[in-house]
Protein backbone atom coordinates (compact mmCIF):
# COMPACT_ATOMS: atom_id res chain seq x y z
CA UNK A 1 0.00 0.00 0.00
CA UNK A 2 2.72 2.41 0.88
CA UNK A 3 4.68 1.22 -2.19
CA UNK A 4 1.67 2.84 -3.99
CA UNK A 5 1.50 5.29 -2.37
CA UNK A 6 5.42 6.10 -2.90
CA UNK A 7 4.89 5.43 -6.63
CA UNK A 8 2.02 7.71 -7.01
CA UNK A 9 3.59 10.33 -5.48
CA UNK A 10 7.03 10.18 -7.56
CA UNK A 11 4.36 10.03 -10.32
CA UNK A 12 2.45 12.96 -9.54
CA UNK A 13 5.51 15.21 -9.38
CA UNK A 14 6.82 14.29 -12.64
CA UNK A 15 3.41 14.59 -14.27
CA UNK A 16 3.37 18.42 -12.68
CA UNK A 17 7.04 18.96 -14.06
CA UNK A 18 6.27 17.47 -17.59
CA UNK A 19 2.88 20.55 -17.00
CA UNK A 20 4.93 23.04 -15.19
CA UNK A 21 7.95 22.73 -17.43
CA UNK A 22 7.49 23.34 -21.82
CA UNK A 23 8.14 19.98 -22.03
CA UNK A 24 4.49 18.14 -22.23
CA UNK A 25 2.83 21.35 -24.21
CA UNK A 26 5.66 21.19 -27.05
CA UNK A 27 5.64 17.56 -26.94
CA UNK A 28 1.60 17.64 -27.10
CA UNK A 29 1.79 20.06 -29.98
CA UNK A 30 4.51 19.06 -32.61
CA UNK A 31 2.40 15.19 -31.88
CA UNK A 32 -0.93 16.67 -32.57
CA UNK A 33 -0.01 18.98 -35.85
CA UNK A 34 2.12 16.17 -37.19
CA UNK A 35 -0.93 13.79 -36.54
CA UNK A 36 -3.02 16.58 -38.27
CA UNK A 37 -0.63 16.96 -40.90
CA UNK A 38 -0.43 13.43 -41.70
CA UNK A 39 -4.24 12.73 -41.47
CA UNK A 40 -5.15 15.91 -43.69
CA UNK A 41 -2.77 14.54 -46.00
CA UNK A 42 -3.84 10.80 -45.53
CA UNK A 43 -7.60 11.92 -46.00
CA UNK A 44 -7.02 13.83 -49.37
CA UNK A 45 -4.95 11.06 -50.74
CA UNK A 46 -7.69 8.61 -49.76
CA UNK A 47 -10.15 10.20 -51.19
CA UNK A 48 -8.19 11.17 -54.94
CA UNK A 49 -7.83 7.40 -54.59
CA UNK A 50 -11.09 6.28 -54.41
CA UNK A 51 -12.52 8.67 -56.79
CA UNK A 52 -9.85 6.69 -59.32
CA UNK A 53 -11.34 3.42 -57.82
CA UNK A 54 -14.71 4.17 -58.47
CA UNK A 55 -13.61 5.52 -61.73
CA UNK A 56 -12.16 2.19 -62.55
CA UNK A 57 -14.67 -0.08 -60.92
CA UNK A 58 -17.33 2.03 -64.03
CA UNK A 59 -15.54 1.06 -66.73
CA UNK A 60 -13.99 -2.71 -65.25
CA UNK A 61 -15.34 -3.27 -62.73
CA UNK A 62 -14.04 -4.41 -59.35
CA UNK A 63 -14.27 -3.24 -55.70
CA UNK A 64 -15.77 0.09 -55.46
CA UNK A 65 -14.71 0.79 -51.70
CA UNK A 66 -11.14 1.06 -50.78
CA UNK A 67 -10.88 -0.03 -47.10
CA UNK A 68 -10.06 3.13 -44.79
CA UNK A 69 -8.27 1.25 -42.17
CA UNK A 70 -5.79 -0.05 -44.59
CA UNK A 71 -5.31 2.97 -47.11
CA UNK A 72 -5.75 5.88 -44.69
CA UNK A 73 -5.58 4.69 -40.82
CA UNK A 74 -2.39 2.51 -40.67
CA UNK A 75 -0.04 4.30 -42.46
CA UNK A 76 -0.86 7.26 -40.10
CA UNK A 77 -0.54 4.98 -37.13
CA UNK A 78 3.05 3.71 -38.99
CA UNK A 79 4.12 7.30 -39.35
CA UNK A 80 3.20 8.01 -36.03
CA UNK A 81 5.44 5.35 -34.84
CA UNK A 82 8.52 7.41 -36.57
CA UNK A 83 7.81 10.53 -34.70
CA UNK A 84 7.53 8.49 -31.08
CA UNK A 85 10.97 7.79 -32.06
CA UNK A 86 12.17 11.48 -32.09
CA UNK A 87 9.74 12.00 -29.03
CA UNK A 88 10.17 9.84 -26.64
CA UNK A 89 13.65 10.89 -25.90
CA UNK A 90 12.74 14.03 -25.19
CA UNK A 91 10.04 12.83 -22.55
CA UNK A 92 12.66 10.59 -20.73
CA UNK A 93 15.81 12.03 -20.92
CA UNK A 94 15.87 14.49 -17.84
CA UNK A 95 13.77 11.81 -15.74
CA UNK A 96 16.93 10.59 -13.62
CA UNK A 97 19.91 12.88 -15.10
CA UNK A 98 18.43 15.99 -13.84
CA UNK A 99 17.87 14.74 -10.39
CA UNK A 100 21.45 13.71 -10.53
CA UNK A 101 22.65 17.21 -11.37
CA UNK A 102 20.57 19.36 -9.64
CA UNK A 103 21.59 16.77 -6.58
CA UNK A 104 18.01 15.65 -5.69
CA UNK A 105 18.46 12.41 -6.46
CA UNK A 106 20.10 12.26 -2.74
CA UNK A 107 16.81 13.52 -1.25
CA UNK A 108 15.16 10.55 -2.98
CA UNK A 109 17.59 7.90 -2.05
CA UNK A 110 17.42 9.00 1.61
CA UNK A 111 13.85 8.94 1.71
CA UNK A 112 11.98 5.68 2.68
CA UNK A 113 11.20 4.76 -0.86
CA UNK A 114 13.08 2.52 -3.31
CA UNK A 115 14.68 2.65 -6.37
CA UNK A 116 12.39 0.36 -7.97
CA UNK A 117 9.33 2.78 -6.50
CA UNK A 118 10.94 5.96 -8.06
CA UNK A 119 12.04 3.85 -11.59
CA UNK A 120 8.22 3.04 -12.02
CA UNK A 121 6.59 6.37 -10.78
CA UNK A 122 9.01 8.29 -13.12
CA UNK A 123 8.28 5.86 -16.25
CA UNK A 124 4.46 5.70 -15.66
CA UNK A 125 4.32 9.67 -15.55
CA UNK A 126 5.93 9.80 -19.17
CA UNK A 127 4.10 6.27 -20.18
CA UNK A 128 0.32 8.65 -19.03
CA UNK A 129 1.88 11.56 -21.08
CA UNK A 130 2.46 9.79 -24.14
CA UNK A 131 -1.07 8.02 -23.71
CA UNK A 132 -2.46 11.43 -23.37
CA UNK A 133 -0.91 12.23 -26.27
CA UNK A 134 -1.93 9.55 -27.70
CA UNK A 135 -5.49 9.96 -27.55
CA UNK A 136 -5.10 13.88 -28.61
CA UNK A 137 -4.15 12.61 -31.87
CA UNK A 138 -7.11 10.05 -32.21
CA UNK A 139 -9.30 12.45 -31.78
CA UNK A 140 -8.28 13.26 -35.78
CA UNK A 141 -9.50 9.41 -36.42
CA UNK A 142 -13.16 9.53 -34.46
CA UNK A 143 -13.59 12.66 -36.46
CA UNK A 144 -14.33 10.18 -39.46
CA UNK A 145 -17.02 8.36 -37.36
CA UNK A 146 -18.84 12.04 -37.44
CA UNK A 147 -17.95 13.54 -40.73
CA UNK A 148 -18.06 10.00 -42.86
CA UNK A 149 -20.93 8.00 -44.51
CA UNK A 150 -19.28 5.14 -44.51
CA UNK A 151 -17.04 4.33 -41.59
CA UNK A 152 -13.69 2.02 -40.49
CA UNK A 153 -13.93 -0.89 -38.90
CA UNK A 154 -13.10 0.25 -34.99
CA UNK A 155 -11.12 -2.94 -33.87
CA UNK A 156 -7.64 -2.32 -36.25
CA UNK A 157 -8.19 1.36 -34.67
CA UNK A 158 -8.26 0.02 -31.43
CA UNK A 159 -5.43 -2.52 -31.71
CA UNK A 160 -3.03 -0.57 -33.94
CA UNK A 161 -3.41 2.52 -30.87
CA UNK A 162 -2.72 -0.39 -28.41
CA UNK A 163 0.45 -1.38 -30.89
CA UNK A 164 1.74 2.03 -31.34
CA UNK A 165 1.09 3.06 -27.61
CA UNK A 166 2.92 -0.48 -26.31
CA UNK A 167 6.03 0.83 -29.09
CA UNK A 168 6.18 4.10 -27.15
CA UNK A 169 6.16 2.73 -23.97
CA UNK A 170 9.31 0.83 -24.91
CA UNK A 171 10.98 3.83 -26.10
CA UNK A 172 9.73 5.09 -22.70
CA UNK A 173 11.40 2.23 -20.60
CA UNK A 174 14.65 2.23 -22.62
CA UNK A 175 15.30 5.97 -22.18
CA UNK A 176 14.35 5.63 -18.23
CA UNK A 177 17.66 3.65 -18.43
CA UNK A 178 19.85 5.76 -20.50
CA UNK A 179 18.43 8.77 -18.39
CA UNK A 180 20.19 6.80 -15.33
CA UNK A 181 23.44 7.00 -16.86
CA UNK A 182 24.72 10.07 -17.02
CA UNK A 183 24.11 13.34 -15.60
CA UNK A 184 23.76 15.47 -18.81
CA UNK A 185 20.23 15.41 -20.31
CA UNK A 186 21.32 16.03 -24.04
CA UNK A 187 23.63 12.91 -23.85
CA UNK A 188 21.18 11.31 -22.71
CA UNK A 189 18.63 12.25 -24.72
CA UNK A 190 21.17 11.65 -27.68
CA UNK A 191 22.07 8.02 -26.71
CA UNK A 192 18.32 7.11 -26.32
CA UNK A 193 17.67 8.37 -29.37
CA UNK A 194 20.74 5.98 -31.28
CA UNK A 195 19.59 3.44 -28.89
CA UNK A 196 15.81 3.66 -30.28
CA UNK A 197 16.76 3.90 -33.85
CA UNK A 198 18.81 0.63 -33.11
CA UNK A 199 16.24 -1.16 -32.15
CA UNK A 200 13.68 0.56 -34.62
CA UNK A 201 16.21 -0.76 -37.47
CA UNK A 202 16.73 -4.61 -36.26
CA UNK A 203 13.36 -4.97 -38.16
CA UNK A 204 14.54 -3.98 -41.34
CA UNK A 205 16.38 -7.46 -41.35
CA UNK A 206 13.40 -8.83 -42.01
CA UNK A 207 13.65 -10.40 -46.40
CA UNK A 208 11.66 -12.78 -47.88
CA UNK A 209 15.63 -14.43 -48.58
CA UNK A 210 16.62 -13.63 -45.12
CA UNK A 211 18.05 -17.07 -43.02
CA UNK A 212 16.60 -18.29 -39.65
CA UNK A 213 19.38 -15.82 -38.07
CA UNK A 214 18.41 -12.76 -39.46
CA UNK A 215 14.56 -13.70 -38.73
CA UNK A 216 15.53 -14.13 -35.33
CA UNK A 217 17.14 -10.54 -35.22
CA UNK A 218 14.27 -9.00 -37.21
CA UNK A 219 11.99 -10.26 -34.77
CA UNK A 220 13.81 -8.47 -31.84
CA UNK A 221 13.04 -5.10 -33.86
CA UNK A 222 10.14 -3.58 -32.36
CA UNK A 223 8.66 -1.96 -35.50
CA UNK A 224 7.73 -5.83 -36.39
CA UNK A 225 5.82 -6.36 -34.07
CA UNK A 226 3.15 -3.41 -34.41
CA UNK A 227 2.50 -4.45 -38.41
CA UNK A 228 0.15 -6.96 -36.87
CA UNK A 229 -1.91 -4.74 -34.56
CA UNK A 230 -1.84 -1.93 -36.41
CA UNK A 231 -3.61 -4.44 -39.21
CA UNK A 232 -5.92 -5.45 -36.63
CA UNK A 233 -4.16 -8.77 -35.78
CA UNK A 234 -3.93 -9.04 -32.31
CA UNK A 235 -1.45 -11.68 -31.69
CA UNK A 236 -0.32 -12.13 -27.82
CA UNK A 237 3.11 -12.94 -29.00
CA UNK A 238 3.21 -9.25 -29.87
CA UNK A 239 1.91 -7.94 -27.00
CA UNK A 240 4.14 -9.87 -25.02
CA UNK A 241 7.35 -8.92 -26.96
CA UNK A 242 6.41 -5.47 -26.06
CA UNK A 243 5.38 -6.17 -22.66
CA UNK A 244 9.37 -8.15 -22.26
CA UNK A 245 10.95 -5.17 -23.92
CA UNK A 246 9.22 -2.34 -21.19
CA UNK A 247 10.04 -4.90 -18.63
CA UNK A 248 13.58 -5.16 -19.45
CA UNK A 249 13.56 -1.57 -20.14
CA UNK A 250 13.10 -0.97 -16.52
CA UNK A 251 14.76 -3.33 -15.25
CA UNK A 252 17.96 -1.98 -16.31
CA UNK A 253 16.71 1.13 -14.90
CA UNK A 254 16.48 -0.06 -11.52
CA UNK A 255 20.02 -1.89 -11.41
CA UNK A 256 21.39 0.62 -12.82
CA UNK A 257 20.36 3.59 -10.40
CA UNK A 258 20.58 0.35 -7.08
CA UNK A 259 24.43 -0.04 -8.85
CA UNK A 260 25.42 3.75 -8.70
CA UNK A 261 25.18 3.47 -4.76
CA UNK A 262 27.96 1.07 -5.50
CA UNK A 263 30.01 2.92 -7.94
CA UNK A 264 29.55 6.55 -6.21
CA UNK B 1 20.95 7.13 18.96
CA UNK B 2 23.16 6.72 16.53
CA UNK B 3 26.61 3.93 16.80
CA UNK B 4 29.46 4.11 14.67
CA UNK B 5 31.68 1.32 14.77
CA UNK B 6 35.21 0.99 12.79
CA UNK B 7 33.34 2.25 9.58
CA UNK B 8 35.54 2.38 6.81
CA UNK B 9 34.78 3.72 2.93
CA UNK B 10 36.89 2.98 0.04
CA UNK B 11 36.72 4.56 -3.46
CA UNK B 12 38.38 2.30 -5.63
CA UNK B 13 41.93 2.67 -4.47
CA UNK B 14 40.90 6.07 -2.30
CA UNK B 15 40.43 5.58 1.33
CA UNK B 16 37.72 8.29 2.31
CA UNK B 17 36.71 7.01 5.30
CA UNK B 18 39.05 5.13 7.74
CA UNK B 19 37.73 3.44 10.64
CA UNK B 20 35.67 5.77 11.63
CA UNK B 21 33.86 5.04 15.62
CA UNK B 22 31.98 7.35 17.58
CA UNK B 23 28.58 7.39 19.57
CA UNK B 24 26.01 10.21 19.28
CA UNK B 25 23.48 9.97 22.47
CA UNK B 26 19.83 10.70 22.10
CA UNK B 27 19.33 14.80 22.40
CA UNK B 28 23.10 15.74 21.24
CA UNK B 29 24.47 17.89 18.92
CA UNK B 30 27.78 16.86 17.33
CA UNK B 31 29.78 18.25 15.33
CA UNK B 32 32.04 17.25 12.86
CA UNK B 33 34.89 19.27 11.82
CA UNK B 34 37.50 18.74 9.64
CA UNK B 35 39.12 19.92 6.30
CA UNK B 36 37.19 19.70 2.63
CA UNK B 37 38.12 16.61 1.69
CA UNK B 38 37.82 14.84 5.33
CA UNK B 39 35.39 12.50 4.73
CA UNK B 40 32.87 14.02 6.30
CA UNK B 41 30.52 14.04 3.92
CA UNK B 42 31.07 10.56 3.13
CA UNK B 43 30.12 9.62 6.31
CA UNK B 44 27.21 11.71 6.44
CA UNK B 45 26.01 9.63 3.06
CA UNK B 46 26.40 6.10 4.94
CA UNK B 47 24.77 7.39 7.64
CA UNK B 48 21.86 8.33 5.45
CA UNK B 49 22.22 5.21 3.66
CA UNK B 50 22.98 7.14 0.40
CA UNK B 51 26.30 4.84 0.45
CA UNK B 52 26.66 1.79 1.51
CA UNK B 53 29.88 1.12 4.02
CA UNK B 54 33.18 -1.19 2.78
CA UNK B 55 33.42 -2.42 6.03
CA UNK B 56 32.57 -1.16 9.22
CA UNK B 57 28.97 -0.91 10.72
CA UNK B 58 26.81 2.24 11.57
CA UNK B 59 23.37 2.40 13.71
CA UNK B 60 20.69 4.58 13.73
CA UNK B 61 18.11 4.24 16.57
CA UNK B 62 19.05 0.85 16.69
CA UNK B 63 18.93 0.00 13.04
CA UNK B 64 21.23 -1.06 10.88
CA UNK B 65 21.89 1.24 7.91
CA UNK B 66 22.87 -1.47 5.80
CA UNK B 67 20.79 -3.81 6.60
CA UNK B 68 17.77 -2.22 7.81
CA UNK B 69 17.82 0.93 5.34
CA UNK B 70 14.11 1.58 5.23
CA UNK B 71 13.82 1.73 8.86
CA UNK B 72 16.80 4.10 9.26
CA UNK B 73 15.82 6.43 6.51
CA UNK B 74 12.29 6.75 8.26
CA UNK B 75 13.95 8.16 11.20
CA UNK B 76 16.80 10.12 9.38
CA UNK B 77 16.47 13.90 7.98
CA UNK B 78 19.04 14.76 5.77
CA UNK B 79 19.98 17.99 4.14
CA UNK B 80 23.11 17.53 1.61
CA UNK B 81 25.82 20.15 0.78
CA UNK B 82 23.53 20.85 -1.46
CA UNK B 83 20.17 20.99 -0.74
CA UNK B 84 18.04 18.89 -3.25
CA UNK B 85 15.06 21.46 -4.52
CA UNK B 86 13.49 21.08 -7.50
CA UNK B 87 13.94 25.05 -8.99
CA UNK B 88 10.57 24.62 -10.51
CA UNK B 89 8.40 23.79 -7.78
CA UNK B 90 6.78 26.08 -5.29
CA UNK B 91 8.13 26.00 -1.59
CA UNK B 92 4.48 24.42 -0.15
CA UNK B 93 4.48 21.95 -3.25
CA UNK B 94 7.81 20.56 -2.73
CA UNK B 95 7.75 20.31 1.26
CA UNK B 96 4.41 18.15 0.58
CA UNK B 97 6.31 16.05 -2.28
CA UNK B 98 9.00 15.53 0.28
CA UNK B 99 6.24 14.66 3.11
CA UNK B 100 4.55 12.10 1.10
CA UNK B 101 7.79 10.39 -0.16
CA UNK B 102 9.07 10.72 3.96
CA UNK B 103 5.77 7.97 4.51
CA UNK B 104 4.31 10.95 6.40
CA UNK B 105 0.44 10.34 6.64
CA UNK B 106 -1.75 11.97 4.31
CA UNK B 107 -4.01 13.49 7.30
CA UNK B 108 -1.04 14.87 9.41
CA UNK B 109 0.51 16.06 6.14
CA UNK B 110 -0.25 19.48 5.94
CA UNK B 111 0.10 19.79 9.68
CA UNK B 112 3.29 18.91 9.41
CA UNK B 113 4.23 20.49 6.66
CA UNK B 114 2.47 24.16 8.58
CA UNK B 115 4.76 23.22 11.30
CA UNK B 116 8.04 22.81 9.12
CA UNK B 117 7.31 26.42 7.24
CA UNK B 118 7.37 28.31 10.40
CA UNK B 119 9.93 26.72 12.29
CA UNK B 120 12.19 27.37 9.30
CA UNK B 121 10.23 30.95 8.75
CA UNK B 122 9.72 30.27 5.17
CA UNK B 123 6.29 31.29 5.50
CA UNK B 124 6.69 34.55 3.33
CA UNK B 125 8.06 32.36 0.04
CA UNK B 126 5.59 29.64 0.37
CA UNK B 127 4.67 30.15 -2.98
CA UNK B 128 7.59 31.18 -4.48
CA UNK B 129 9.40 28.78 -7.33
CA UNK B 130 12.32 27.61 -5.17
CA UNK B 131 14.21 28.92 -8.23
CA UNK B 132 14.03 32.27 -7.37
CA UNK B 133 14.88 32.14 -3.93
CA UNK B 134 18.17 33.44 -2.47
CA UNK B 135 20.53 31.25 -0.93
CA UNK B 136 19.53 32.06 2.37
CA UNK B 137 15.60 30.85 1.78
CA UNK B 138 16.99 27.96 -0.36
CA UNK B 139 18.83 26.82 2.58
CA UNK B 140 16.02 27.00 4.59
CA UNK B 141 13.42 25.15 2.77
CA UNK B 142 16.65 22.41 2.49
CA UNK B 143 16.31 22.17 6.50
CA UNK B 144 12.61 22.44 6.48
CA UNK B 145 12.68 19.59 4.39
CA UNK B 146 14.56 17.47 6.44
CA UNK B 147 12.85 18.09 9.44
CA UNK B 148 9.42 17.81 8.16
CA UNK B 149 9.10 14.18 9.01
CA UNK B 150 10.09 14.93 13.07
CA UNK B 151 12.83 12.27 12.36
CA UNK B 152 14.72 11.40 15.77
CA UNK B 153 18.37 12.12 13.76
CA UNK B 154 18.90 15.41 11.59
CA UNK B 155 22.12 14.88 9.64
CA UNK B 156 23.40 18.18 8.11
CA UNK B 157 25.88 18.80 5.66
CA UNK B 158 27.05 22.17 6.23
CA UNK B 159 24.37 24.00 7.00
CA UNK B 160 25.70 27.45 7.18
CA UNK B 161 27.95 27.25 4.02
CA UNK B 162 27.42 30.08 1.32
CA UNK B 163 24.95 32.18 3.73
CA UNK B 164 25.74 35.66 5.16
CA UNK B 165 26.48 36.48 8.49
CA UNK B 166 23.08 37.48 9.62
CA UNK B 167 21.67 34.13 8.02
CA UNK B 168 24.11 32.28 9.70
CA UNK B 169 23.00 33.20 13.00
CA UNK B 170 19.57 32.53 12.32
CA UNK B 171 20.61 28.73 11.04
CA UNK B 172 22.66 28.27 14.50
CA UNK B 173 19.60 29.49 16.43
CA UNK B 174 17.33 27.03 14.32
CA UNK B 175 19.84 24.35 14.96
CA UNK B 176 20.16 24.93 18.55
CA UNK B 177 16.27 24.93 18.67
CA UNK B 178 16.34 21.40 17.34
CA UNK B 179 18.82 19.59 19.70
CA UNK B 180 17.59 18.38 22.66
CA UNK B 181 13.74 16.66 20.46
CA UNK B 182 16.30 15.55 17.90
CA UNK B 183 19.67 13.92 18.03
CA UNK B 184 21.52 16.29 15.41
CA UNK B 185 24.95 16.16 13.57
CA UNK B 186 26.50 18.60 11.37
CA UNK B 187 29.19 19.03 9.64
CA UNK B 188 31.39 22.13 9.08
CA UNK B 189 34.76 23.40 8.44
CA UNK B 190 34.15 26.54 10.30
CA UNK B 191 35.76 26.36 13.57
CA UNK B 192 33.20 29.15 15.35
CA UNK B 193 30.37 27.28 14.42
CA UNK B 194 31.00 24.42 16.49
CA UNK B 195 31.87 26.31 19.57
CA UNK B 196 28.20 28.04 19.09
CA UNK B 197 26.37 24.88 18.18
CA UNK B 198 27.88 21.72 19.46
CA UNK B 199 27.69 19.62 22.08
CA UNK B 200 30.48 17.72 21.06
CA UNK B 201 32.97 17.97 18.84
CA UNK B 202 34.19 15.27 16.48
CA UNK B 203 37.77 16.44 14.09
CA UNK B 204 38.07 14.06 11.04
CA UNK B 205 41.57 14.88 9.17
CA UNK B 206 41.91 12.21 6.11
CA UNK B 207 39.12 10.15 7.30
CA UNK B 208 40.49 9.54 10.73
CA UNK B 209 38.77 11.20 13.84
CA UNK B 210 41.99 13.09 15.28
CA UNK B 211 40.09 14.03 18.22
CA UNK B 212 36.61 13.89 19.84
CA UNK B 213 35.40 15.89 23.35
CA UNK B 214 33.57 18.86 23.64
CA UNK B 215 34.68 22.24 22.50
CA UNK B 216 35.47 23.67 26.25
CA UNK B 217 37.47 20.41 26.68
CA UNK B 218 39.09 20.51 23.45
CA UNK B 219 40.77 23.65 24.21
CA UNK B 220 41.55 23.47 27.89
CA UNK B 221 43.03 19.77 27.12
CA UNK B 222 45.89 21.44 24.92
CA UNK B 223 48.66 23.49 25.93
CA UNK B 224 48.35 27.15 25.65
CA UNK B 225 45.31 26.95 28.61
CA UNK B 226 47.59 27.70 31.11
CA UNK B 227 48.96 30.70 29.07
CA UNK B 228 47.80 34.36 30.67
CA UNK B 229 49.07 37.51 28.67
CA UNK B 230 49.04 40.15 30.96
CA UNK B 231 49.62 44.01 30.14
CA UNK B 232 51.72 46.45 33.14
CA UNK B 233 53.33 49.62 33.34
CA UNK B 234 56.27 49.01 34.88
CA UNK B 235 60.18 48.81 34.16
CA UNK B 236 61.04 45.51 32.60
CA UNK B 237 63.10 43.52 34.81
CA UNK B 238 61.11 44.53 37.90
CA UNK B 239 58.13 43.85 36.51
CA UNK B 240 59.45 39.95 35.41
CA UNK B 241 61.35 39.38 38.18
CA UNK B 242 57.68 40.08 40.44
CA UNK B 243 56.13 37.72 38.12
CA UNK B 244 59.08 35.08 38.00
CA UNK B 245 58.15 35.43 41.38
CA UNK B 246 54.64 34.14 41.98
CA UNK B 247 54.47 30.25 43.40
CA UNK B 248 52.62 28.29 40.19
CA UNK B 249 54.82 30.11 37.31
CA UNK B 250 56.96 28.17 34.85
CA UNK B 251 57.66 31.02 33.16
CA UNK B 252 57.43 34.91 31.74
CA UNK B 253 58.64 36.11 28.94
CA UNK B 254 57.75 39.82 27.35
CA UNK B 255 55.81 39.56 24.15
CA UNK B 256 55.28 43.34 23.28
CA UNK B 257 54.77 46.40 24.34
CA UNK B 258 54.12 50.30 23.78
CA UNK B 259 55.06 52.85 25.34
CA UNK B 260 52.85 52.67 28.14
CA UNK B 261 53.12 49.14 28.85
CA UNK B 262 54.41 45.73 28.55
CA UNK B 263 52.83 43.04 27.12
CA UNK B 264 53.70 39.46 28.83
CA UNK B 265 53.50 36.09 27.96
CA UNK B 266 53.16 33.78 31.19
CA UNK B 267 53.30 30.30 31.44
CA UNK B 268 51.53 28.80 34.59
CA UNK B 269 51.62 24.99 35.35
CA UNK B 270 48.78 23.13 33.77
CA UNK B 271 45.32 22.78 36.42
CA UNK B 272 46.30 25.76 38.50
CA UNK B 273 45.08 29.39 38.22
CA UNK B 274 47.42 31.51 39.00
CA UNK B 275 45.08 34.88 38.14
CA UNK B 276 44.50 36.19 41.56
CA UNK B 277 47.75 35.34 42.36
CA UNK B 278 49.58 37.11 39.89
CA UNK B 279 47.54 40.23 39.87
CA UNK B 280 47.98 40.48 43.18
CA UNK B 281 51.83 40.15 42.83
CA UNK B 282 51.71 42.73 40.38
CA UNK B 283 49.68 45.53 42.39
CA UNK B 284 51.68 44.86 45.42
CA UNK B 285 55.30 45.61 43.39
CA UNK B 286 54.02 48.78 42.64
CA UNK B 287 53.74 47.99 39.21
CA UNK B 288 50.29 48.95 37.12
CA UNK B 289 48.12 46.25 36.37
CA UNK B 290 46.38 47.25 32.72
CA UNK B 291 45.42 43.58 31.68
CA UNK B 292 45.36 40.06 32.30
CA UNK B 293 43.55 37.86 29.82
CA UNK B 294 43.37 33.62 29.98
CA UNK B 295 44.78 32.56 26.68
CA UNK B 296 42.85 29.89 25.06
CA UNK B 297 44.09 28.08 22.37
CA UNK B 298 40.95 28.86 20.14
CA UNK B 299 39.72 25.51 17.87
CA UNK B 300 41.68 27.36 14.97
CA UNK B 301 44.71 26.83 16.73
CA UNK B 302 43.66 23.20 18.19
CA UNK B 303 42.56 22.10 14.85
CA UNK B 304 45.73 23.36 13.21
CA UNK B 305 47.99 21.52 15.99
CA UNK B 306 46.27 18.23 15.26
CA UNK B 307 46.11 17.78 11.38
CA UNK B 308 49.86 19.49 11.38
CA UNK B 309 51.02 17.50 14.07
CA UNK B 310 49.96 14.15 12.42
CA UNK B 311 51.70 15.72 9.04
CA UNK B 312 55.04 16.71 11.07
CA UNK B 313 54.84 12.78 12.95
CA UNK B 314 54.09 11.38 9.20
CA UNK B 315 56.81 12.67 7.87
CA UNK B 316 59.19 11.68 11.02
CA UNK B 317 58.37 8.27 10.67
CA UNK B 318 59.19 8.13 7.00
CA UNK B 319 61.87 9.87 7.88
CA UNK B 320 63.16 7.34 10.20
CA UNK B 321 62.15 4.51 8.05
CA UNK B 322 64.93 5.71 5.61
CA UNK B 323 67.57 6.16 7.83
Amino acid sequence: MTALWNVTAIFQKEWRHYFGSPIAWVALFVWTLLFGIFFSFGVTFFLEMSMRASQQAMQYGGPTRLSMNEMLIQPILQNMAVVALFIAPMLTMRLFAEEKRQGTIELLATSPLSDLQVVMGKFLAAAALYFLMLLAGLVNVVLIWTYADTTPEWQPVASGALGLFLLGCCFLAMGTFVSTLTRNQIVAGILSFCLFLGMWTLGWADSPTAGSGMKVVAYLGVTTHLEDLAKGVVDLKDIVFYLSVITFGLFLAHQSVESQRWRA
Amino acid sequence: MIEVDSLTKRYGRATAVDGVSFRVEKGEILGFLGPNGAGKTTTMRILTCYLPPTQGTARVGGYDVFEQPMEVRRRVGYLPETPPLYPDMEVHDYLDFCAKIKGVAAREREAKVGAAIDKCRVGDVRTTLIGKLSKGYRQRVGVAQAILHNPDVLILDEPTAGLDPKQIIETRELIRGLGGDHTVILSTHILPEVQLTCGRVLIINEGRVVAEDSPENLTRRLKGAGTLRIEVRGEENAVLATVRAVPGILAAHVRGGHDEALVIDVEAEAGRDVRSDLAGAVVTGGHGLLGLQQMGMSLEEIFLHLTTTDETEAAGAAEAKEA
